[in-house]
Parts: C-alpha cells; sequence; structure tokens
C-alpha cells in the first residue's frame, strides 16, 4: 500500500493482532510454562503465571518413568522413514506426470488425490487384520509402510506443482547435452527442484509425526510414538499437570519449530497447489 | 509431447506409485465390502458366514449411528463455521500494518502443529476440567458455578478443540489469498465511491470465495475422519453424545470385536465422504487447468 | 560432416498431422533457417531433427547415418533454446561445461575448452557467476557457449533472439552470423522474423501449415518467390498484392510489387490519396488507398518527401520488377 497509515490506527492493529495472537497461542505457552512448575503450584488457584520456582524435574520424571525418548525415536523413524520412503517413490511420478504428461495424467492426479478421500475408518478393519496377521501389528515399520501409503498423494501433488514451475526446456537441454535420464534427474531437476522437494519433506514429516488414527490404532507398546504416548496419559496421569505439560511440550516442541519454517508451504502443500 | 522413449520411461517411473495406492486402495476396500456381508466376530473368529445385509441393517438402525451422523454433521459444519468466520476476521487483520507481523502470525499458526492427542488432553485436563481447569477457577474467581464442559456440553466442546485446531489453517490460507489481491483493484474501488463495507462485499468476499472453497472442502476431509480428539477427551459419551462415524466404527470393530458391523459402518462412511469427495475433485480439478 | 537429411517425414500429435511428408536436405556448413508464421511447425521440424520428438514416420540422416532412433544426446547435435534453458543452480563455467561432463571428458580438456569458447564469446569474467546475474544478452551467450564446446555436428538454434530487446537482437545475429563464419559448423535456426531469416542464412526455408513453401537464397526468395505466400512473407515492408482488373491486365489473377519498386511521380497509371506517411528519416513509407483498388499500397520513397494525409498521388511501378501469380498462388 502506497498510502501512508496513520502511526494511531497501527498501534491498534498491533494491540488487536497481538492480544488475538496471544490468546490463541496460550494454551501451548501455558503449558510450557506449567511444565516448569511442582504439581503443586500447577494446580494452584489463583493460577501462577511467570513467578513460581522454575524446575525442569518434571522433564526428567516424564523419561525416567516412561522413557519418553523411546517414543520419541518411534515419532522420528515413523515420520521420518514415510516421508523418506515416500519421497523415493513420488520423485519419479512427479517428474513423468509434469515433464511427459500424457493424455491420462490429469485422471491420475485426480485419482490419487482421491485415495486420499477414502476415510481411513473406511478400511481400519482389514488394514488391522491384515497387520495382525503378517506381524506387522505394534511395528514402526508397518506404520512407516501406512503413512507413506496415506500421505504419497499430497507429496505427488506438491512435488508435481513444484516441478511444473521447471520449465521443460532445461531438461530437453540436458538431455541435448547427452544427459540420460538418470543425469537428467540427479544433476538437473533434483538440484533445482531442492527448495521444493525440501517444503514437501517439511510439511510432510509433520503430518505424519501428528498423525493420530492409524498411529493409534495399530500400536500397543513397543511401537508406539508420541501420538499414542501422550494419549497415553489420558488417565489417570492427566490429573498431573505439570508431567503432563512435561510430556506434552517434549511432544510438540520439534514439530512446532519445523512447523514454523514450513508455514509458507503449508499453504501450498495443503490445498494442493490451489492457493499459493 | 515428448519420445516414445521418454514417454516409456515415464510410465516405468510412474508405475511404482500408482500400483502401490492402488493396491492400498482396493485390497483393504474388498476385504471391508466382503467382511460387511459376513458375520465375523473376533471373539468368535469360527462362527463366520454370508450375511447379506444385515451388517448394514444393524448399523443403519443402531440408535448409535443416528446420533453418530447428526454428531458428524454437527462437528464439521461447527468448526467449518467458526473457522471460516474466525479465519476471515482475522486474515483481514493481520494484512493490516502494524509491528511484529511475523511474530503474530508464528502465535497464531502454532496451534496446528500440536498433535491431536496433545491439543486434546490439555484442553480437557489444564482448561475444561470442572475441578483444577483454568475455566473452573475463572468461573470461581467470578462468583460462578464452575461449569463440566465434557459432560455437560462435550459435542461442544470437542468443536471447541477442533475449531481452534484448525482455525491457523483456515486464517494462513484466507491470509495468503488476501495478500495476493492486487491493491490497485482496491484503490479503483474506493474512487468509485465504495465504503469499506463495500469494499469487503464486493472485492475481498469475491476475491476469497475460492480460497474458502478450498478451506471449505479440505477441512471437511479431515473433520470428517476426527478421532484422537474424541478418544482421548470423551471416548465418544456420555451415552454417544460425542460420538461421530469413525469413532463408531472404531467402537463396534476394535471395541466389540464386530468385524462385520464395523465394516458395513466403514462402507458408510466412504460412502458419504466420496459425497463430499466429489465436490472437492471438481473444484481442485478446475484449479488444476488453470 | 554435419549434414542432415529429412526423407518423407511426417509428424501427427494424435490425429493432428503438423508436418505432412517432407524432404529436406542441409549441406555440411550451411546455415540454413526455417521462417515462417507461428505454428507453421518450424519449431517441431526443429525437435525432430534434435531427436526431442519422434517422427511419425519417415527417416532422418545426420551425417550419413541414419538417426531416426538415436537420442538426442547421442546425435552429436547442440541446442540453443529460446529460453535459453540455463541450469541456474550452476555457475557459468559449470553450464558450459555440462555436456562435457556428461560425455565423461576428463577435466583439463573440459576447461580447456570452456576456457576457449568463454574468450571467444566474451564470457571470461562471468564464469563464476550464476545464470540469474547475468544480463538477456549474456545468458544467450552461456547458451551458445554451452553448445558450441561440445563440437557438435550441427548447432539447432529455436528462436534464440526472441527474449531479447530489439538492439541486442541486432548485436546477437551478428554474433551468430560471425560465429557461423568462424566455425563452419551447419547451422539449422528457427525464427518467425523474416529479417533475421534474410540477414543470417545461407538457404531459407519457408513453411507454412508443415509444408514447405520454398527453398532456396534470400535473394531467391526475395527476386523469384514461388508464390503469394511466400512472396507476401519475405520483405519489409511487405509486397503489395493486387488482385482484380489491374492485376488481368497483366495476365494474372495476382500481381506483387515491393514497395520498393514502386515511385510517387506527378504521372504514373496508378494514383490515390495518401493515408498514411510514416517519416523514417532515411526513407519514407506512404501507404496510399489507391483509386480503383480495393488494396492500400504501401511505397518507399528514399530520404524524405513532403506528403501528408489526404494528398493526391500517382504512382509508377516498376514494371520489370512486378511478380505475376496465377489463381493457384503459383508464380507465373
Amino acid at each position: 500500500m502506497s498510502r501512508a497509515i496513520t502511526p494511531r490506527r497501527k498501534a491498534v492493529n498491533t494491540a488487536l493482532a497481538w492480544a488475538l495472537g496471544l490468546l490463541i497461542f496460550f494454551p501451548i505457552l501455558w503449558t510450557v510454562l506449567t511444565s516448569f512448575k511442582t504439581e503443586a503450584t500447577a494446580i494452584a488457584d489463583p493460577p501462577v503465571w511467570f513467578f513460581f520456582d522454575w524446575t525442569t524435574e518434571n522433564y526428567s520424571v516424564v523419561q525416567e518413568r516412561s522413557g519418553y525418548f523411546r517414543f520419541f525415536w518411534n515419532s522420528v523413524i515413523i515420520s521420518v522413514g514415510s516421508t523418506l520412503l515416500g519421497l523415493l517413490i513420488a520423485i519419479p511420478a512427479a517428474w513423468s506426470m509434469a515433464f511427459v504428461p500424457g493424455k491420462r495424467t490429469k485422471d491420475i492426479l485426480m485419482w490419487m488425490l482421491s485415495t486420499k478421500m477414502l476415510p481411513a475408518v473406511g478400511v481400519l478393519v482389514p488394514i488391522y487384520l491384515i497387520f495382525r496377521d503378517t506381524g506387522l501389528l505394534d511395528n514402526v515399520w508397518g506404520l512407516v509402510i501406512v503413512l507413506t501409503l496415506i500421505n504419497l498423494p499430497i507429496i505427488v501433488w506438491m512435488l508435481y506443482t513444484y516441478f511444473r514451475e521447471i520449465p521443460g526446456e532445461i531438461l530437453e537441454a540436458a538431455r541435448m547435452d547427452g544427459a540420460g535420464l538418470r543425469a537428467e534427474i540427479v544433476h538437473v531437476l533434483t538440484p533445482m527442484a531442492v527448495p521444493g522437494i525440501a517444503s514437501t519433506m517439511l510439511l510432510n514429516i509433520i503430518l505424519a509425526w501428528n498423525e493420530a488414527f492409524w498411529t493409534l490404532n495399530l500400536t500397543a507398546a513397543k511401537s508406539a510414538p508420541l501420538t499414542a504416548f501422550i494419549a497415553s496419559y489420558s488417565s489417570p496421569e492427566g490429573l498431573f499437570y505439570a508431567k503432563l505439560s512435561a510430556a506434552s511440550t517434549m511432544a510438540i516442541a520439534p514439530i512446532l519449530i519445523m512447523g514454523w519454517f514450513s508455514q509458507k508451504q503449508l499453504v501450498r502443500g495443503l490445498t494442493f497447489g490451489a492457493v499459493k | 509431447m515428448a519420445t516414445a522413449h521418454s514417454r516409456t520411461a515415464a510410465r516405468l517411473m510412474l508405475a511404482p506409485a500408482t500400483v502401490l495406492l492402488l493396491a492400498w486402495m482396493l485390497i483393504p476396500l474388498c476385504m471391508t465390502l466382503y467382511y460387511s456381508f459376513r458375520r465375523y466376530r473376533l471373539l468368535t473368529p469360527e462362527r463366520q458366514g454370508w450375511v447379506g445385509f444385515r451388517n448394514y441393517e444393524n448399523f443403519l438402525t443402531n440408535p448409535a449411528f443416528r446420533d453418530a451422523f447428526v454428531n458428524t454433521l454437527i462437528l464439521v459444519v461447527g468448526v467449518l463455521i467458526i473457522t471460516i468466520v474466525l479465519g476471515i476476521l482475522l486474515a483481514i487483520l493481520l494484512d493490516q500494518p502494524m509491528f511484529g507481523q511475523g511474530i503474530v502470525r508464528i502465535l497464531v499458526i502454532a496451534p496446528f502443529f500440536v498433535m491431536p492427542t496433545v491439543s486434546a488432553l490439555v484442553w480437557k485436563n489444564m482448561f475444561l476440567n470442572p475441578v483444577n481447569g483454568l475455566f473452573a477457577y475463572a468461573a470461581k474467581g467470578m462468583g460462578l458455578q464452575p461449569y463440566d464442559f465434557l459432560s455437560q456440553a462435550p459435542l461442544a466442546s470437542i468443536v471447541g478443540i477442533v475449531a481452534w485446531q484448525w482455525l491457523p489453517f483456515a486464517t494462513l490460507i484466507l491470509l495468503t489469498a488476501i495478500q495476493s489481491l492486487d491493491s490497485e483493484q482496491m484503490e479503483a474501488a474506493e474512487m468509485d465511491g465504495a465504503g469499506p463495507l463495500a469494499r469487503f462485499r464486493f472485492i475481498t468476499l469475491p476475491h476469497l470465495s475460492r480460497a474458502i472453497t478450498v478451506v471449505v472442502l479440505i477441512q471437511t476431509i479431515f473433520l470428517l475422519s476426527i478421532f484422537a480428539e474424541i478418544l482421548v477427551t470423551t471416548n465418544g459419551g456420555p451415552g454417544t453424545a460425542s460420538t461421530n462415524l469413525t469413532y463408531l466404527v472404531y467402537v463396534e470393530s476394535l471395541l466389540n470385536y464386530d468385524v462385520g458391523e464395523g465394516s458395513a459402518g466403514g462402507v458408510v462412511a466412504i460412502i458419504l465422504a466420496n459425497i463430499v469427495a466429489i465436490f472437492l475433485m471438481r473444484a481442485i480439478g478446475k484449479n488444476l487447468d488453470a | 560432416m554435419g549434414t542432415i537429411t529429412l526423407n518423407q517425414v511426417t509428424k501427427s500429435f494424435g490425429d493432428v498431422q503438423v508436418i505432412p511428408p517432407l524432404d529436406l536436405s542441409i549441406e555440411d556448413g550451411e546455415f540454413v533457417v526455417f521462417v515462417g508464421p507461428s505454428g507453421c511447425g518450424k519449431s517441431t521440424l526443429l525437435r525432430l531433427i534434435a531427436g526431442l520428438e519422434d517422427v511419425t514416420s519417415g527417416e532422418i540422416v545426420i551425417d550419413g547415418r541414419p538417426a531416426t532412433e538415436v537420442p538426442p544426446a547421442r546425435r552429436g547435435l547442440a541446442m540453443v533454446f529460446q529460453s535459453y534453458a540455463l541450469y541456474p543452480h550452476m555457475s557459468v563455467r559449470k553450464n558450459i561445461a555440462f555436456p562435457l561432463r556428461m560425455a565423461k571428458m576428463d577435466k583439463a580438456e573440459q576447461d580447456r575448452r570452456v576456457d576457449h569458447a568463454a574468450r571467444i564469446l566474451n564470457l571470461t569474467d562471468y564464469l563464476d557467476r550464476r545464470p540469474g546475474q547475468l544480463s538477456g544478452g549474456q545468458r544467450q551467450r552461456v547458451a551458445i557457449g554451452r553448445a558450441i564446446v561440445r563440437e557438435p555436428q550441427a548447432f539447432l538454434f529455436d528462436e534464440p533472439l526472441s527474449n531479447l530487446d530489439a538492439a541486442l537482437r541486432v548485436g546477437m545475429r551478428m554474433e551468430i552470423s560471425e560465429l557461423h563464419a568462424q566455425l563452419a559448423t551447419t547451422m539449422v535456426y528457427v525464427t518467425h522474423d523474416q529479417v533475421e531469416a534474410m540477414t543470417m542464412a545461407d538457404k531459407i526455408v519457408v513453411l507454412r501449415a508443415g509444408h514447405i513453401e520454398q527453398v532456396g537464397t534470400p535473394l531467391d526468395l526475395y527476386h523469384q518467390p514461388r508464390n503469394v505466400f511466400v512472396a507476401g512473407f519475405i520483405g519489409s515492408p511487405t509486397m503489395n498484392l493486387i488482385e482484380g482488373p489491374e492485376a488481368a491486365k497483366h495476365d494474372a489473377h495476382t500481381i506483387g510489387i515491393r514497395p520498393e519498386h514502386v515511385a510517387v511521380t506527378d504521372d504514373g497509371p496508378w494514383q490515390g490519396t495518401v493515408g498514411v506517411a510514416e517519416h523514417l528519416g532515411s526513407d519514407t513509407f506512404v501507404h496510399v488507398h489507391g483509386t480503383g483498388l480495393a488494396e492500400t499500397l504501401t511505397v518507399r520513397v528514399p530520404g524524405d518527401i513532403a506528403v501528408r494525409h489526404g494528398d493526391a498521388v500517382r504512382l509508377t511501378p516498376d514494371l520489370a520488377c512486378l511478380h505475376r501469380f496465377g489463381d493457384d498462388g503459383l508464380r507465373l
């Protein structure tokens, strides 16, 4: 906007936006604050805000009692593993649809998207039974497979929208310059698409990290990721607010930070490129 | 436009993704269909057999189904209305010049990255709990009787929690759309004598229509399958007061061990989701050409 | 060496035949320009030669060897694209060296060739920059550099100058011509700009709707256009084409006379009123609404002439330079 905004109006905007922003953020802030309180301070009435004896005791208790890091690693393996596997399958697919489109390319893309709309619960029973019979139940690799397939359409779509922005002439130039298909993808396409691939990866890790249908239904003690770990706090440990908060903070912190970096790509990824 | 060689390569490279997704879609789908016509209880797995549409009958005539259907609708529509109305207002506010815009954006977007089980648990215990929750404290502080949200208004509470999770998504997408609005268009409207409200009504809102469609459709997909929030907060109760379709199918198949009826419920959920999906595919398909 | 022969080559996209059976031979060292209006199939033809598209039928022979089935990388051709198609993530040096790297040439030889090409193209100071930091003309030169290091059998240019501004275009045009003189390698050049075709080509191929309308040297085409289409396409300002009774006087369906072959005279067989006079300084283009003629005539007068809108003038065509075409459009 070229027009000058009065300082007063800007001040009002600022105050209003910050107030609302803090209000929306408050549950997270409160959780983080509570995680540093003792259990007694955590349920003090009236609530204590910032001035209490800060302690990190809850964090060590959570780790000792329930082995937080085991769940953390399961989450890492599941989210990163499914993302990498997904990229491996999706990059060639997106390449071929973006640069060698055929008559049915659009149909295939739409169909891939439609698999995403299959409600998970509709296939819960068979997947559960297949996993039970193949020993994949409560197995991190089983979840890696499921989450790869669940998010594959999103990965393909995101990559496709990024790849389409790369001019086809550059790939043709590589072909003229003597690059084979592999060299074309490795030396030319991938380096040019690095930003797109990185954001796809980031968004997908976030989605996989927070996925809470399959991770809850297909895991038990051994392979449970953080979603299931937190769900186990439902009762009665949930009443220990400080420990609940510490566990929650640890579960969301890594992804919250990643999420903040990916907010621009988020829009594009989750709307399949319809809003940029 | 390419050579036969590259087309062959393209087909080969497309194959893994297509075949995997096809398998992922078809195999369980066929199995769900198959089980939905079978008697199959995990507790008595030896007594299996064809039962025709009995499972569907049982599922659809189960009073819980009607409740779940209505609850699903309320959940989806309620969250959509809250997130879109607030989302538009927030997006317009965030589009204004201010200090620390980036930080406010970060604050607003944060809930989207909180895993569903965490947000459900934090809300349930630390805010909505009638004894030790912050809302209870606030009520007591004002001399009111604490309200037991999750037993008195379980569905509304879940709508609130889910809306909190999805408001950032709606806001972010609407904000992106608003920022792509050509400022000359606004200035032209202003020159034409349109006041702020008229500008919102005739310029901003039509410009946002596509983004709003996208928000509605994508959120619907996710909202139809809300699960963790219910599991953690109310377990679908009291009674079936906060059971949605997804949760009902879960209860039938994995808690009541009735694979047959659970599968029938799954098929019903798929059909309902498909009705929504058709609209979504159309909307997105149009954008593919653009 | 760099001879390219097309035998009965056709190309269809689905049911649409964009190139009907076509024969063409390009001699070694020749500078051949494909020219025609947009959509005439000239770029497709170039891409067929490059191997970026498959021919639907027919045969392509490069350097005496059948190349129809050979992938683009092994045809020994280098191509300069309209968008330059530089690799944005590589430095200029790496861009130019890329084909050599793909050919697994040893590093020292790569450097030697890149440095040599950079010297020819005045790019030595820019070798460590990224394409994004270069001007349009410099990018163009990098694209050419990437083509020449391979020492190809032939260069293919796909409208390489269309993204440059007018002044730069003239400069690059001369640079490419000079490069051709230096390297004496076959060049196939696609453009829609007949000025580029006239100034650069040894041989022009005029295309329309996939058909070759005429093949010849620029002056052949100028003096002896084979049909009305070529007559109207080659030359600037375009040839005046007149039908009707005036043409019938010359026993033709259509007669053509170039603006430079009409003079404004005190007497003369044609008369009319001036519509617009464009004063370029060196020349004046006078657009005349002829009396009894449907067409507006363009007349090119050397130097300046004081005519204005509405003036009555008389015109004298140089009958030696009159082109006559039959009702099938062919030259009589």
